[in-house]
């Protein structure tokens, strides 16, 4: 019997996989052929999408941009063998952008049937689980420590040393809860992992659980992603079923319970404060820090916050150890980042590889340029509270310490491409608009710095500002990112300070287009 | 029979069902409204001062949580509802058009619900598909590298 992968990742249904996996079930039954199509999540190149692999004794052989309608001529090719097509792209792993890559935390995504228990244990699913419970759980934690697992929410704080705290306070009701409201555009890794890989999700937070002490786990996630919240929390009745999760995971004596919470619109929810409020059933309103969450988190009690990426990694460092993991990368930034190239690019998806590429090679060599195949003039690394990188810093090294000189940051790993049809004051008006839209209101100088910040972009673009205008906007993103309570009204001074210092001449001529519109 | 969900008429003794499924959740209130929505379409006023008693907290309290999130209607959306990404990864694949032909052929502003109840426009701030962007959400079915000719298609759709 013949095996075909078809994703069911959204961004491939999108592109029609649905109608593609129908299409092929129909083909084979009316040619008589014994076929088993395994829906896996995507393996990140959206641009070959829907990309159907059939697996042949040399591995897995690869068809690009399918389409229904191009489903009897595979056939007719005899794909099932793996013979050439027209939109073939030979074996898989060989094409340039997956042999590029280095794949840990993105190891079993689009290769696996995400709700299969059987595929997540044979590709090395549990092994880490059962490491952190042979180590123990304060070698665990040491081993986090010493793996240098940073943050992927954006903050960058050692994943590790937030265990260590929640760890070392005591309590009786500890949690873990996974950052999965991944809004920030120009980002989807968390999304690929929870519709393609939810028991890595699964398996990191119980290492967590058991590593700090806490019995409870709570994953936060979008309502953007009803695709993904269905296959999650599918994959949490599947795991309970079998005893990964609950009153003695596996046969430890360990307990731990895992609940998907899903969020309704606020991007402000991604700040970790907000969100555990917006748990415990309130307005998403941002918590001045101190007390530490690992002190004093949710419902009071010491609380680990993580990234869904920071979780999804665990596994993969106490199967393989925290050296194989920190063998990779630079500087303080080690181990591998899933880069995910989006806007407009010509090859955009998940990337996954070590810290220290530079950025001109991401956007340039693996993303291939615009989509437009007009000259690249702005990259919006790190969602809509990044810096724009113009092309003249495309050297820079892709690492914590290295972006943060640039002025700019690396966030949760987003990238995102525009090509020199962009109007940089107006993607600074835009800036200050959604800051606007998603404050929470707490602290002063987002809620009135976002609208004020808004009207003097908009007197630029009218071509109304002096040289006070100017004076005023500089000092306002002084203000909002110096003394906002969160990153939401401390970061908007990125894509807004960033636009105006590399690209002035946006601000400048933008009088005669406000008036002809 | 059961109504189909999010159609069902308001129904006071259906809605304490619900919020009362939610009281062993820890911090049921998002749950609950979730809930609430898919029963009867939005959060309607009266299910405010009901939610605010079974969890113990005020009534402007419980109206605060409503308003503060994005997600909650105060009335029921139209038939068909599309949420189209605003965002900078699909502005950057031409998003500002696809948000304009959206507005103009559907004769609706973000959040408008057209005077016959058939169609709800709704704008959504990343969907995560934003390397095959513009992308929308028709009836929670992804759609993506819309066009000005993808979103007449898509209007001409939901007018049927």
């Amino acid at each position: 019997m013949s095996r075909i992968f078809v994703p069911k990742d959204v961004a491939a249904i999108a592109a029609g996989a649905n109608r593609v996996a129908d299409a092929i079930a129909r083909e084979a039954a009316k040619r008589g052929h014994s076929i088993e199509i395994v829906r896996t999540g995507s393996r990140g190149a959206f641009f070959l999408e829907p990309l159907v692999e059939v697996e042949t004794a040399a591995g897995r052989v690869g068809y690009r941009e399918i389409r229904a309608a191009d489903v009897a001529s595979l056939f007719d090719a005899d794909f099932l063998a793996g013979a050439t097509h027209p939109s073939s792209i030979g074996k898989t792993d060989e094409h340039p952008w997956f042999a590029g890559q280095t794949r840990l935390t993105f190891a079993r995504c689009g290769l696996v049937d995400p709700l299969s228990l059987a595929d997540y244990t044979s590709h090395g699913g549990w092994k880490g689980l059962a490491r952190a419970i042979s180590l123990g759980a304060p070698a665990t934690v040491d081993e986090m420590i010493a793996s240098g697992l940073r943050g992927r929410g954006g903050a960058g704080f050692p994943t590790g040393v937030k265990w260590k705290t929640v760890a070392a306070t005591p309590a009786a009701q500890k949690y873990v809860i996974c950052n999965a409201d991944e809004g920030d555009s120009g980002t989807f890794a968390d999304r690929m992992i929870m519709e393609g890989d939810p028991f890595a999700l699964i398996e990191g937070m119980i290492i967590a659980g058991f590593a700090v002490g806490a019995t409870k786990g709570y994953v936060y996630s979008r309502s953007e992603y009803p695709h993904a919240n269905a296959t999650f929390a599918r994959a949490i009745e599947i795991a309970k079923a079998a005893g990964h999760l609950g009153a003695n995971v596996e046969g430890s004596g360990f307990a731990f319970d895992l609940e998907l919470r899903v969020g309704a619109g606020a991007y402000v929810c991604g700040e970790e404060t907000a969100l555990m409020e917006s748990l415990e059933g309130k307005r998403g309103i941002v918590r001045a820090k101190p007390p530490l969450p690992a002190i004093a988190g949710l419902f009071g009690k010491p609380t680990v916050v993580n990234n869904l990426l920071s979780l999804a990694t665990v596994p993969f460092i106490l199967a393989e150890s925290a050296k194989t993991y920190a063998d990779f990368g630079m500087g303080r930034s080690l181990g591998t980042m899933p880069i995910q190239i989006a806007g407009n690019v010509k090859y955009g998806g998940l990337y996954e590889t070590a810290f220290g590429i530079t950025l001109g090679d991401i956007v340039e060599t693996i993303g291939g340029g615009t989509a437009t195949g007009r000259p690249v003039r702005a990259v919006q690394c790190g969602g809509p509270l990044g810096a724009y990188f113009p092309p003249s810093l495309f050297d820079t090294p892709y690492d914590y310490e290295a972006f943060h000189a640039a002025g700019g940051l690396i966030g949760h790993g987003g990238i995102t491409v525009f090509d020199d049809s962009v109007d940089m004051a107006e993607q600074a008006r835009f800036a200050f608009e959604f800051g606007q839209a998603e404050s929470c209101g707490k602290c002063t100088p987002c809620r009135i710095g976002t609208v004020r910040g808004r009207e003097l972009v908009e007197t630029i673009l009218a071509g109304k500002a002096d040289e006070k205008t100017f004076e005023t906007l500089t000092d306002l993103c002084e203000t909002m990112k110096f003394g906002s309570l969160c990153a939401l009204g401390g970061f908007i001074p990125y894509p807004v300070m960033s636009s105006l210092t590399h690209f002035p001449d946006d601000f400048r001529r933008a009088a005669p287009r406000a008036a002809a519109e | 029979m059961a109504a189909i969900p999010g159609t069902t008429k308001w129904d006071a003794a259906r809605a304490g069902e619900i919020i009362d499924a939610h009281l062993g959740l820890e911090g049921p209130a998002l749950p609950i409204l979730h809930a609430l929505q898919d029963e009867f379409g939005c959060v309607p006023e009266a299910a405010v001062p009901l939610v605010a008693e079974r969890l113990n907290v005020s009534r402007a309290e419980m109206h605060g949580v409503v308003t503060f999130y994005h997600d909650f209607r105060r009335a029921p959306a139209g038939r068909h509802v599309i949420k189209v990404c605003r965002a900078e990864a699909c502005q950057a694949r031409g998003g500002r058009d696809v948000e304009a032909a959206f507005r103009r052929l559907l004769g609706l502003d973000w959040h408008g619900t057209s005077a016959d109840g058939r169609v709800t426009l709704e704008p959504v701030f990343c969907l995560g598909l934003c390397a095959t962007g513009p992308a929308a959400l028709v009836d929670g079915e992804p759609v993506a590298r819309l066009d000005t000719d993808a979103v007449r298609e898509i209007v001409e759709e939901v007018a049927r």
